[in-house]
């Protein structure tokens, strides 16, 4: 019995892994969501924004919360690599020829790790430029707490940062529209009944997080960086 | 009678044996037919071959009906070529043009090494199918006729999922070589039936961990497997391998050898 535990917890087959990736996958969607609708406080106002950034830090919760919220993502991240690398060799010689069917792969299940490079990449660059950027300083109801807005609009008043940022919101977009449904393919969810639903639901969430992630940066570009 | 006026141009992969290294060698084939099957043209071809003393193209094949899986290769990049729900012994001239160029290539995975030519080893099927691909019922009398109920429903969708003839054109057409549809097409065709639920929890893991060790990719779900199969197995059957494969994970107890 001790034994098969060990082989079991040891050795996952490769449908635990596709369940792994599914179910971070899933989480991190959870994640887009919360964030972009933190950041919708950005249309409110410079003080609403800065408020709801100062209380975010200041909770005591948020350490644990960005720790689980690492490793989500090099868990995602580490998965992705090892079945990428595993599915490379599956097949050692290629083909001289491979064209695809048209009935099944799609732009966005043909591209899922080059994607999600692309995010990788922003996600580095958006810590640094932002959570590890200039500390600007500003007063909102007599308290002191970081101006994360005006970081913002000084970043986005570029317009090349503001076309590199659409790039790669729409790159997640991309990713997600099809990473969403097959995490309940994973998980076994396919069924008559809810496949058109789901797929639907796939590329809407997918669309949402593009033009939704998108509007942050034309809004304050447009703006021009005025409060 | 049509007239055998189709002139082609072959490219066809040529590899000695499985040790040597392969390339791709041109044909030029005159007097093609276009009611010829796809594989009758390489019968022509390799006819033209032995006349001219050279080496003929080894592939495999049996029953020519569509209903063995033997044939096997990739025609212009497409597992059985263009034509949907259609195996290559079943593909006809007719589907291509006078003076087209047709790249004739094996099937590529790990799993599956090329023997000679167009032929691969497919045994890996068999191994997987040797770890539990089987329903374990006890010789004597034989029961009396529907003395256990099945619904239309189930024993639909498991003779849906018994029409897989095993060719390995889902791992081909996949682009991480993955047996994910073959598998889960074989498993289904027991675990939807009572007779094959009592071992379902053992069958889907021993199969999907035979799988792995084989070799095969991981599943994307990009569902080029159902594009390509002859027999228009459904991705369903990898949701239902899925979750069958999570229960037994959870849920299922390890059997006393």
């Amino acid at each position: 019995m001790g034994k098969d535990c060990k082989k079991r917890c040891v050795a996952p087959t490769s449908i635990c892994k596709k369940q792994f990736m599914a179910m971070t996958g899933l989480l991190l969607c959870g994640f887009l969501l919360a964030h972009l609708s933190g950041n919708c406080l950005i249309y409110v106002s410079a003080d609403a924004f800065n408020r709801y950034g100062h209380m975010l830090v200041t909770n005591p919760l948020i350490l644990p919360a960005e720790m689980g919220l690492v490793a989500l993502f090099l868990a995602h991240i580490c998965m992705a690599i090892k079945l990428t690398v595993e599915n490379k060799n599956a097949r050692p010689q290629n083909y001289y020829l491979k064209s695809k069917t048209g009935r099944g792969a799609t732009f966005a299940s043909s591209t899922m790790p080059y994607t999600g490079m692309i995010i990788l990449i922003f996600l580095v660059l958006y810590l640094i430029t932002v959570k590890y950027g200039p500390y600007y300083v500003t007063q909102v109801d007599g308290k002191e707490m970081r101006d994360l807005y005006r970081l913002l609009a000084e970043n986005f008043s570029n317009p090349l940062h503001v076309a590199g940022y659409i790039f790669c919101v729409s790159a997640l977009g991309i990713h997600v529209s099809h990473g969403f449904w097959s995490a309940f393919q994973s998980f076994g969810i396919n069924h008559p009944r809810c496949n058109c639903l789901l797929k639907c639901l796939s590329k809407i969430f997918g669309l949402l997080m593009a033009l939704g992630y998108s509007a942050l940066p034309l809004f304050l570009y447009l703006k021009g960086g005025k409060l | 009678m049509t007239a055998h006026n189709m002139k082609l141009k072959l490219k066809i992969w040529r590899q000695k044996n499985k040790n040597a290294q392969g390339n791709m060698t041109d044909y030029h084939l005159e007097g093609v037919s276009p009611d010829m099957s796809f594989l009758e043209m390489i019968d022509l071809l390799n006819e033209n071959l032995v006349k001219s003393g050279e080496d003929v193209v080894s592939f495999d094949h049996d029953c020519r009906e569509g209903i063995c899986g033997m044939c096997s290769m990739m025609i212009n990049g497409e597992a059985h070529g263009p034509e949907k729900s259609t195996t290559t012994c079943q593909l006809h001239m007719r589907k291509f043009k006078d003076g087209d160029t047709i790249v004739i290539e094996p099937w590529r995975a790990k799993a599956f090494p090329v023997l000679k030519d167009l032929t691969v080893d497919r045994s890996a099927f068999d191994q997987i199918m040797s770890a539990g691909g089987y329903v374990t019922v006890n010789t004597g009398a034989a029961c009396d006729a529907n003395s256990i109920l099945v619904s239309k429903v189930d024993a639909d969708l498991a003779m849906d999922a018994a029409q897989c003839i095993g060719c390995g054109a889902c791992v081909a057409s996949c682009k991480n070589a993955s047996a994910m549809l073959f598998v889960s097409a074989k498993v289904s065709q027991y675990s939807l039936l009572p007779q094959g639920k009592v071992e379902a929890p053992k069958r889907v893991q021993n199969m999907v961990a035979k799988m792995d060790q084989l070799g095969f990719g991981n599943c994307t779900n990009e569902a080029e497997c159902e594009a390509s199969c002859p027999k228009d197995i459904t991705i369903e059957n990898i949701a239902r391998m899925n979750r069958d494969h999570l229960k037994a994970k959870l849920f299922s107890r390890p059997e006393i050898e």
